[in-house]
């Protein structure tokens, strides 16, 4: 029996690639103090099943490969075998924090695709749904990020407050995580008073709650001096790596789709692109937590705004009718068995159609040769992206602010292996 | 002879058994507080407000698999949570924990070993308990646990030496290492109305000890070792059951420990201050002394275990700086002005 196991790492790719990579310090460092570690994808700070293989000089790091691809599920390939409303719930599980977001952005591309116009009270509740899933995706980043350098307590307060925001979605959606909330025209249900009442009182309260927790972090000092020029990329490298959302206008590029290529109602919403200059892990942490605001702005003025009128879309071909009536007329319940069964039937064409999801630029890139089904579906997903720039951002950094940098570029394993 | 040995005997036993018993109900108050802080119950089934939890967890702890892994050096990997732990409850033998009690016509000294070397005995086992981590690390054969302990040495080096000059300090009112004898010290009045503890003798000196016993001791934000972000467990990664638990315990009786340290050193150990002022019986004093020693000790605890869970924890560059460049000039500051102001008032 073979008792003493070493695992051949000299074969894998991976391996093969951080040392490929930085042969050059190979040959300054002649005591080859330098050490391969790997880090997840089965570890507390990676934010589910990232894995990055670092070579280490002490603590500093030399080199960085991350992989990807733990969490692989096909969801590409998967949509080319079902309708357009099948492929809903999928989204739910992209970006598994903010899927409400997902729904949205989804919807807006077959939409796009199929030339549907949703109508106004429709466009306004995706608008409150996308931002409050932003406000629950920044509050998790800002928590976890907390969680990695230290001060635990910050987390289960953000926790705290996203439990209120899932109790809205249930309310609202009729699930707390898995939301599927999005309809090809419109939505699933119409926005209620009750509902209408929990935001306000959600929003009257979470500006205080952020406060507490700016109050336990901002003026820290040790958690300023650990995330202060840590993981910097300059607002040039952004572009380059092609980092969208937060991450980029902590850069300093105040890109931001939802006023650059405006889609369901921002035009008509006043609020501000939040950009901060330094493009390290402390300008993200200040960027997310001033997005939260302005999200709480415009959720705002959308429900002050919202008209009445109908959530779907006056197009019996393309948008699924109501469940009552298809149980109760003729016409809609034979509607509803050829969208069901055939699909909505887009004409053939292709669409890009991204949004400002709370990650990032979120792009369904859509290829139809008309009937039920996508011929092609292509997920941009931000996390993928902005993974991509890490081991630009670690190099030289130590150990300790890996998990700083991690955090404060909040990738979702879920979006990023798709 | 027999006498003082059984004396001694029973001495030891009945402090480790109230100490073990305190290790296990600071986890508990460590949870419960923590719950507090974060809006959550915390631990509160077991028993009338969850108060069995400790007995619930020792128990599961040793019913658990003890795994070592394949390359792992075997008598290390078992050494070094003992060391760990030995270390933590032997350092209590110095600290007086009472001034003297009367049972049965015979005088105790309320101090398990009564050496005159007392602040050298601590300095020196708080030097050994760096082995136990530094070994569990190394022997575990897991890049993680290695980083934990090497960090961790380098940690209690730096540190040891902000703690050792801030003793200096009190070494130097005193007069004297023997810890009975600093309690004494600080039993007296500065300008008749204020105890004269050491923290209010010896305020740089104090914070200076803090500061450090919280790194001695691996407590956030000094929790390098372990920190759990970055190195998963740090050096305990590789520890199941029973041997994770000692080092458990080990983490909890040095938070005891130090917290009995500081009391001792700075807060004016047993003593209750103004209680002189008013006429008790010799033996309701002794247990006074005691009691007043108990509620020093969990409050600095709870000082501990609050400062835990509201600040992050600092990067291992940010630590060496703070320990070199901030406690060590400090350190040698405060023996400075205290040789200063000794000299001036002879």
């Amino acid at each position: 029996m073979k008792t003493d196991y070493t695992p051949d790492t000299s074969k894998s790719k991976i391996y093969e690639a951080l040392i490929d990579q930085y042969t050059s310090i190979e040959s300054d460092d002649p005591l080859g103090s330098d050490m391969v570690l790997n880090f997840g994808p089965q570890h507390p700070a990676t934010h589910g099943v990232l894995r990055l293989l670092l070579r280490l000089d002490g603590e500093r790091i030399i080199g960085c490969v991350p992989e990807v691809g733990y969490l692989h599920r096909g969801y590409e390939k998967l949509a080319e075998n079902m309708t357009y409303h099948e492929y809903i719930p999928h989204t739910d599980r992209l970006d598994y924090l903010s899927p409400l977001a997902n729904n949205m952005a989804y919807a807006l591309a077959v939409e796009r695709l199929a030339g549907i116009e949703v109508p106004p009270r429709a466009q306004y509740i995706r608008t409150i749904c996308s931002e409050l899933a932003r406000i629950s995706s920044h509050l998790m980043a800002t928590g976890s990020m907390a969680m990695d350098v230290g001060a635990l307590t910050v987390l289960l307060w953000t926790f705290r407050e996203r439990e209120k925001l899932y109790d809205i979605f249930e309310v609202l959606t009729g699930a707390r995580f898995t939301t599927s909330y999005s309809r090809i025209g419109g939505v699933a249900q119409d926005l209620t008073a009750d509902v209408e009442k929990m935001i306000h009182e959600f929003l009257d309260y979470l500006p205080e709650a952020i406060h507490e927790c700016e109050r336990l972090l901002n003026r820290n000092r040790i958690f300023v001096e650990r995330c202060d020029g840590i993981g910097i990329i300059n607002g040039d490298d952004a572009i380059a790596y092609g980092l969208t959302g937060p991450n980029l206008r902590g850069s300093g590029v105040g890109r931001d789709l939802r006023r650059d290529r405006p889609y369901f109602v921002y035009p008509e919403l006043d609020f501000d692109v939040i950009t901060h200059e330094g493009g390290d892990s402390l300008a993200r942490y200040y960027v997310r937590l001033d997005e939260m605001y302005e999200s709480v702005k415009i959720v705002r003025q959308c429900l002050d705004k919202i008209p009445e009128g109908e959530i779907h879309a006056n197009k019996p071909k393309k948008v699924l009718p109501r469940k009552e009536r298809v149980y109760t007329r003729m016409e809609e319940m034979i509607h509803d068995f050829m969208l069901v069964n055939f699909g909505i039937d887009p004409p053939a064409g292709e669409v890009y159609s991204a949004v400002e999801n709370p990650k990032g630029e979120l792009g369904f890139y859509i290829q139809s040769k008309g009937g039920g089904v996508p011929w092609r579906l292509k997920i941009r997903s931000p996390s993928f992206v902005n993974i991509h720039a890490l081991p630009h951002m670690l190099k030289g950094v130590m150990v300790s602010d890996v998990v700083a940098v991690i955090g404060s570029l909040d990738p979702v394993m879920g979006e990023a292996d798709k | 002879m027999i006498e003082t040995l059984l004396i001694a005997f029973i001495k030891i036993v009945i402090v480790l058994l109230v100490l073990l018993t305190a290790v296990a109900y600071s986890v508990y108050a460590e949870r419960r507080i923590s719950a507090f802080i974060q809006d959550r119950l915390g631990p509160n089934r077991v028993g009338p407000f969850g108060l069995l939890q400790p007995i619930a967890d020792v128990v599961k702890l040793v019913f658990k698999e003890a795994i070592v892994p394949r390359n792992a050096n075997k008598p290390l990997h078992d050494l070094a949570p003992v060391i760990s732990l030995t270390v933590a409850l032997a350092t209590f033998a110095v600290i007086p924990f009472g001034n003297t009690i009367t049972l049965f016509g015979e005088e105790v000294k309320l101090i398990i070993a009564d050496v005159n070397i007392g602040v050298l005995y601590i300095l020196a086992f708080s030097s050994i308990s760096v082995y136990g981590i530094a070994l569990a690390g190394w022997s575990s054969n897991n890049k993680y646990s290695l980083m934990g302990s090497l960090r961790s040495s380098a940690q209690m080096v730096s540190y040891e030496l902000s703690l050792g000059l801030a003793v200096v300090g009190v070494i130097m009112v005193t007069g004297s290492l023997r810890l009975d004898q600093v309690v004494m010290n600080q039993t007296n009045y500065l300008f008749g109305v204020l105890p004269a503890w050491n923290c209010f003798v010896q305020p740089i000196g104090f914070i200076t000890f803090v500061v450090a016993a919280f790194a001695e001791t691996n407590r956030q934000p000094f929790d390098l070792p372990e920190a759990e972000p970055e190195l998963v467990g740090g050096f305990h990664t590789e520890y199941t059951g029973l041997k994770f638990g000692l080092f458990f315990l080990a983490e909890y009786a040095h938070m005891i420990v130090a917290s009995a340290i500081i009391t001792t050193l700075y807060l004016g150990g047993w003593h209750l201050p103004y209680i002189d002022m008013i006429d008790v019986s010799p033996m309701l004093m002794s247990i006074i002394g005691i009691l007043t020693f108990v509620i020093k000790v969990t409050l600095v605890l709870l000082f501990m275990i609050v400062i835990r869970w509201t600040i992050p924890r600092f990067r291992y560059d940010q630590l060496m700086g703070l320990g070199w460049k901030v406690m060590f000039p400090m350190a040698l500051l405060n023996i400075f002005i205290t040789g200063l102001i000794l000299l001036l008032l002879q």
